[in-house]
């Protein structure tokens, strides 16, 4: 076996230090290190989306990234956004629209859905369906989840205009 | 599925580097945005002995245009290509086929010398250094060289890179005025690879073409160029039995795959359609008039 190295993060706000593999995976190290089971694991392969956090504000695919390339990140996982008292604004919207079913893709969706929203908020229908594209949900045929981002953005358009 | 084991080297510059990738005695491999590589590392395609990271370079992130020429480091990202001034000023057709490269969070991470040096045979970036005759320059291995583009993709996912050595920038020559671009691809859904796709640059003198270049991804082993359709466009106008003409040429040139996303006719069919579009493109584009 290699040997294990330090790495250190900040994961929503919280400084970590740990011991990991070279091989350690961001989305397992998140998972089984640090317990935030928040982020999915669907293909871990960069297709399906579900474990899209935010590293250094940017989205990115956690199966795609080593743990220690997230050496001294900043890193935002949906358990960062909100919490069941007080959802933020996005989730809120997600929940009013009933854009969720199973629940599975939901964490991946929002976190994409965040760095959209922190780059542009006067989207198009297409341009809406054009960035989750990235993100496969197989419950709920996206129709809803469009709507709740359309309705969030306006929302977030609103508030800083 | 999880990576296998390996040890990893962060490393801060070009010869830091191709000195790792220097040593036989182990299995060194360059991992950049990790956006083709990590699939790989999860399928355990690769198995390397030491991964080194490349992203701490600074000098690789450069995007400078000078003496008619724009250099892209390699570790340059597909987002930042994408939003690029000088980019979108010089080359609008890389904006564009930047836009069809994956998804936000794998632009986010992904570069340019990655998409070349993993040489996906449906991949934009090498149609566009084919297409706009880019230069690579190459560090390590028996010294600095320059590889033409068009000796670079040699089949699917084999490039001319050497052992030890490391691809370090992209040099595009500016293109001359009166210089029209089209482009344009069909996915199974947004993001994904190519299932095929066209594109071409053309300038316009007096009506005529005087340059024409076109690259097509998606089907065949590598991107290519369309030197046959390319030679019967020169010196012409472009009228609708010339397009039809030049698209049969370009249909007959290539070798499409059948695969699980498409047959091979329905490549060669797409392929027809859209280089008829994107030459009507590049050629409104560079002032020309269709008859
Ligand atoms: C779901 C998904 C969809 C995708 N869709 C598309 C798409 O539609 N179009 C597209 O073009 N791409 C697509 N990609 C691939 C993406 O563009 C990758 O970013 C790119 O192919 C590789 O870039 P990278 O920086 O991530 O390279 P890495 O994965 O880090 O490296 C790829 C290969 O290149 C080598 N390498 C990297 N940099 C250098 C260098 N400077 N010198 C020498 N060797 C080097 C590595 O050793 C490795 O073999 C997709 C990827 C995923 C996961
Ligand atoms: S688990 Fe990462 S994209 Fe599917
Ligand atoms: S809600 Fe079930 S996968 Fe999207």
């Amino acid at each position: 076996m290699t040997r294990k190295v330090p790495i250190n993060v900040r994961v929503n706000g919280t400084k970590y230090e740990r011991m990991v593999e070279p091989r350690r995976l961001l989305s397992d190290f998140l998972r089984e290190d640090l317990g935030l089971t928040g982020t999915h694991m669907g293909c871990e392969h960069g297709v399906c989306g579900a474990c899209t956090i935010l590293l250094d504000g940017d989205s990115i695919r956690s199966c795609l990234c080593l743990a220690i390339q997230a050496d001294n990140a900043e890193l935002t996982t949906v358990e960062g956004l909100g919490d069941i008292e007080a959802l933020n604004p996005l989730q809120q919207k997600f929940r009013e629209h009933h854009a969720l079913q199973c629940g599975f893709c939901t964490s991946g969706m929002l976190m994409t859905v965040t760095d959209m929203l922190s780059k542009n908020t006067s989207l198009t229908d297409e341009e809406i369906r054009e960035g989750l594209s990235g993100n496969l949900c197989r419950c709920t045929g996206y129709q809803h989840i469009v709507d709740a981002v359309r309705d969030a953005a306006k929302q977030a358009g609103d508030v800083s205009s | 599925m999880k990576p296998p084991i390996f040890d990893y080297v962060k490393v801060s510059t070009v010869e830091e580097a191709t000195a790792i990738l220097a040593d036989s005695s182990k299995e060194a491999v360059v991992i950049a945005g990790g956006q083709s590589l990590l699939p790989m590392l999860n399928f355990r395609l690769a198995a390397p002995e030491i991964l080194v990271d490349i992203s701490g370079i600074e000098a690789l992130k450069s995007l400078i245009e000078r003496d008619n020429v724009v250099t892209i480091g390699a570790m340059t990202r597909h987002v930042d290509l994408g939003s690029s001034p000088i980019i979108a000023r010089h080359f609008p057709v890389i904006t564009k086929a930047v836009t069809h490269i994956a998804h936000l969070a794998i632009r986010n991470r992904g570069t340019i010398g990655g998409s070349l040096c993993h040489a996906d045979p449906a991949a934009e970036l090498p149609m566009m250094a084919l297409l706009l005759n880019a230069e690579l320059m190459v560090a390590g291995g028996k010294g600095p060289r320059t590889i033409a583009a068009k000796d670079f993709f040699q089949s699917a996912l084999e490039t001319d890179i050497q052992e030890g050595e490391l691809l370090v920038s992209v040099s595009l020559p500016l293109l001359p005025p009166n210089t029209g671009w089209g482009f344009e691809e069909v996915s199974r859904k947004s993001g994904d690879f190519a299932l095929a796709a066209v594109s071409a640059i053309l300038v316009v003198n007096d009506g005529e073409i005087s340059e024409a270049r076109i690259a097509v991804a998606g089907v065949d082993e590598t991107p290519r160029r369309m030197n046959g359709a390319e030679a019967m466009l020169r010196g012409k106008m472009l009228d609708d039995d010339h397009l039809t003409a030049v698209c049969e040429t370009i249909q007959s040139e290539i070798n499409p795959e059948t695969d699980l996303q498409a047959s091979s006719n329905y490549r060669r069919h797409l392929i027809g359609v859209l280089t008829a579009r994107v030459l009507k493109d590049a050629f409104a584009g560079a002032g020309g008039i269709f008859e």
